[in-house]
């Protein structure tokens, strides 16, 4: 029981990690109508930056501002020098462009830090574990992150439902012509919007880094996963986008947890390993193919 | 009198918290042009909606020529004979008029499952659209452009002509006034004069002009419901109908 | 007119093109040519879908993989001697094969596209991604056939009065099957069919509105699609003589499709100029540096936003001007 329950904790956390990608991606696309595939170049441009600065200063409390200005910065170029001209451009042309940008992103992740990994450590006070149950000990550092997405998640509840920012994005999302019409500095709100996309995704990126090694090619990775939670919940849906995440991180880490000794029962142990994990890498899209069986647009359509 | 082509039996729509259709009945007798008035708001697009298949009623239900449809997909209504025009025309915009003509006898010819026979050459389909065009009166000269050059006018005759090839039972027409100018809107009153008699047609416009100069039957639509249904000078004189509407659309 | 004789010339280019690398003393640029004509088989394959359907596909290297897997699954239990599933017999035989491959190449796309079909727009290029993904993990799972590792093919396809060992005659057979393929392309799209495809892609409320649903239509051009790519893989695990699940990597996919716009969506001969360009450009740009995609993706991009319609849509605006 107490491993089902760490196990659950550990699928929340991933969960929360795809909520805080894919909160950016279908913001981005339910405002802008822009598909971003350069979305996970931000993840890796966080955990990058963030990875640097801290072997270069050992100091965790500077890592973090760090891979949050430097996403944020990628973000806003990239706003600026490539996505804004194809607003309004179809989402083939957008697809080829920001695939241009993750060739481009990748090699200059090579060029500046090489092909190895980097590797981050978890910052002293955040190491060790708790008891969150008697006989459930769970590493703080994992706990952390699962408190600091649910927090944005609640922050971005806030932001969308209670300020004026929040209802032109809600606007935005469902009637795009009516807020252009309204004389809202389109621009601006697009900036904003795509700002905060880029710093949830570099957040996400260097809490990522201490779990996960940190690597060319990370952030198409998870891209795809957070693809699959965006049409879980359905694209454009804030809300659909959290309860696809929190869907697809149980789904993944559960089934990677309990599949090898499931198939052990009647297979050798490496050849049922191998297929295990393939299976399980396959069970969250499994689950995307029964969910869109039964609703073609996602658990919450965000356009009628 | 004959049995009623179309009937709509207490179709209920509600979008969140708004009743866009609330409890409509309505029926279309065969060879009858029936016109659908009522203000903006008034639910007259959910209406067409739910009637074309393109949007499905919350409950209610819809039957066509005897037979239910209320949950057949909007091409099989097409194919049974109950063709559409558009409030804003739909068309292919790389294509000409020949080119939709062409397309349009081609589905009524059954299934397009066809992959050798080069269409363009196909004289079983070029032919009949010319001789559509022809009757149309599409000027010769604009036929190959692109329906992306036409002018409005020609798009609305395009897509009426692209309805008619189909030999409907039943039209349904979406506002055709909507976007012309009066000379414009003089032809088309003409046309559907002309197309009176042969089939059914159901009116939806905003154009009162027209709606009483062609009606056998105006219905009135209001709320999301049916409030008067009757012959043009009865409804003109319907207390209800001018307090809900007349009143204040041509006073104000 | 001018426009045949330049196609013609192209067409004779391209077949005496062994010889003339011979004699250039450039025998290694036959394999370059071989990878051209097969990466321009998949991005026509994948133009059906996406230039002429309107079907944005970002899943195609799961048929392109496919084909390529059929290829070695029946050689390697050819060489084991072990039918696949006790049912189906190994096979090195050319036509068996590139059958084979074609025949999985349709059923994964009928799969794939009858569900992604259901959504549209932005949505259908997540969704047949992510298939495309699954079937990746699914390969890599599969130890029996290599997983990570690949598996090598050790015998090419054979057919008698074919040596698939010479460069060149693997290299013909490459540039036939294109040239089979688009004249079946270019049939088809002007058919019937290919009218009720363009119309559907064009507007769909028109098309239902006359009567004729869509998806029929959609999902056999889809199946059509992942047929040729599925062939195009198989031709590669011939050349290559190893196939990996590197053929079903999420940015093969967005190489064909690079492939197709480079060229020109939608138009017949767009993805086969797009593949020899993109080969091309690959080849001459990872010759000069090891980082090539940090140049070739600016590249991309500026492609996208400033040269609308592609390599066509220029050779177009060349022979007005």
């Amino acid at each position: 029981m107490a491993l089902f329950l760490e196990q659950v904790l550990n699928g929340l956390q991933l969960g929360v990690t795809l909520f805080l990608l894919a909160a950016g991606l279908t913001l981005v696309f339910g405002i802008m109508g822009i598909i971003n595939l350069a979305h996970g170049s931000l993840y890796m441009t966080g955990a990058f930056a963030a990875a640097w600065v801290a072997a270069e200063t050992g100091s965790a409390l500077l890592a973090l501002p760090a891979g949050l200005a430097a996403a944020g910065l990628a973000g806003m170029a990239m706003e600026a020098l490539v996505l804004r001209r194809l607003y309004g451009r179809d989402h083939l042309d957008q697809v080829l462009a920001t695939f241009g940008l993750i060739l481009f992103f990748n090699q200059g992740m090579v060029l500046l830090f090489g092909r190895q990994p980097l590797l981050v450590e978890i910052p002293p006070a955040l190491r060790g574990t708790v008891e969150l149950l008697p006989g459930l000990p769970y590493p703080v550092y994992r706990l952390a992150i699962i408190l600091v997405g649910l927090a944005v998640a609640l922050g971005l509840y806030v932001l969308i439902r209670h300020t004026r920012t929040g209802m032109l994005v809600r606007a935005g999302a469902t009637h795009r012509e009516m807020v252009r019409a309204l004389g809202v500095d389109v621009r601006l709100l697009y900036t904003l919007v795509f700002g905060l996309g880029a710093l949830l995704a570099g957040l996400a990126g260097l809490m990522a880094g201490p779990l996960f090694s940190v690597q060319i090619g990370m952030g198409e990775q998870i891209l795809i996963l957070t693809f699959v939670v965006t049409v879980i919940g359905g694209v454009g849906s804030v809300r659909g986008a959290l309860a696809g995440a929190l869907l697809v991180g149980l789904a993944d880490t559960l089934a990677r947890a309990y599949l090898p000794a499931l198939l052990r029962g009647w297979m050798q142990g490496p050849d049922a390993d191998a297929l295990a994990a393939g299976l399980a890498a396959m069970s969250v899209y499994a689950l995307m193919a029964v969910i869109l069986l039964w609703r073609p647009r996602g658990l919450f359509p965000a356009h009628a | 009198m004959s049995a009623p082509l179309l009937v709509l039996d207490d179709l209920r729509k509600s979008f969140g918290g708004l009743r866009a259709t609330d409890g409509l009945s309505l029926d279309v007798r065969p060879g009858e042009l029936h016109a659908l008035i009522g203000p903006n708001g008034a639910g007259k697009s959910t209406a067409i909606g739910q009637i074309t298949g393109e949007i499905r009623p919350d409950s209610g239900r819809i039957r066509f020529d005897g037979a239910e449809i209320t949950h057949l997909s909007a091409a099989r209504r097409a194919r049974r004979g109950m063709v559409r025009s558009f409030q804003v025309v739909q068309l292919l915009e790389e294509a000409s008029a020949e080119d939709h003509l062409a397309l349009a006898v081609q589905a009524r010819q059954g299934h397009s499952f066809r992959f050798w026979r080069a269409a363009r050459r196909d004289r079983g389909l070029r032919e009949p659209a010319r001789a559509l065009l022809d009757r149309f009166g599409l000027d010769p000269a604009r036929r190959g452009l692109p329906a992306s050059a036409l002018s409005a006018g020609e798009r609305k005759q395009v897509e009426l002509a692209l309805a008619l090839a189909l030999r409907p039972r039943l039209l349904l027409l979406d506002e055709p006034m909507a976007g012309l100018g009066a000379g414009e809107s003089q032809a088309m009153t003409e046309t559907l004069r002309r197309l009176k008699g042969e089939v059914a047609i159901l009116l939806v416009e905003h154009d009162m002009e027209a709606v009483f100069a062609l009606a056998d039957r105006v219905s009135v639509l209001v709320r999301g419901r049916c409030i008067a249904s009757g012959a043009p000078e009865a409804i003109r004189a319907d207390p209800a109908v001018r307090a809900a509407y007349l009143g204040e659309g041509e006073e104000a | 007119m001018r426009e045949r004789l330049v196609a013609l010339a192209a067409l004779l280019a391209a077949l005496a093109l062994p010889w003339i690398a011979e004699a250039a003393g450039s025998p290694a640029s036959i394999g370059l040519a071989t990878r051209m004509a097969i990466y321009a088989l998949a991005a026509a394959s994948l133009n059906l879908a996406l230039g002429f359907g309107g079907m944005v596909s970002f899943g195609h290297a799961a048929f392109y993989g496919i084909g390529g897997y059929a290829v070695g699954i029946l050689y390697a239990h050819w060489s084991w001697q072990e039918p696949l599933l006790g049912l189906i017999p190994g096979s090195v035989s050319l036509a068996a094969t590139l059958l084979a491959a074609m025949a999985a190449g349709g059923v994964a796309a009928a799969a794939i596209g009858a569900l992604s079909l259901r959504t549209g727009g932005v949505s259908f290029i997540m969704i047949t991604l992510a298939f495309a993904q699954m079937v990746f993990f699914l390969f890599v799972s599969l130890k029996a056939y290599g997983g990570d590792d690949g598996l090598s093919i050790r015998r090419r396809g054979e057919l008698p009065g074919l040596d698939l060992r010479d460069p060149a005659q693997l290299y013909w057979l490459c540039l036939g099957l294109l040239l089979a393929w688009l004249l079946l392309l270019r049939r088809v799209t002007r058919a019937r069919f290919g009218q009720v495809l363009s119309a559907a892609r064009q507007n769909e409320r028109r098309v239902v509105a006359l009567g004729i649903s869509p998806y029929p239509y959609r999902l056999v051009a889809f199946i059509l699609s992942g047929m040729g790519t599925a062939l195009a893989g198989a031709l590669m695990a011939n050349a290559t003589r190893f196939v990996s699940t590197d053929m079903l990597h999420w940015t093969k996919s967005g190489e064909l499709m690079v492939m197709v716009i480079l060229g020109g969506a939608g138009t017949l001969m767009g993805p086969v100029l797009g593949a020899v360009a993109l080969v091309g450009l690959e080849y001459g740009l990872a010759g000069l540096t090891e980082h090539w995609q940090f140049i070739l993706g600016p590249l991309l991009v500026l492609v996208v936003i400033f040269a609308r319609g592609g390599l066509m849509a220029a050779l177009r605006r060349l022979r007005l001007a």
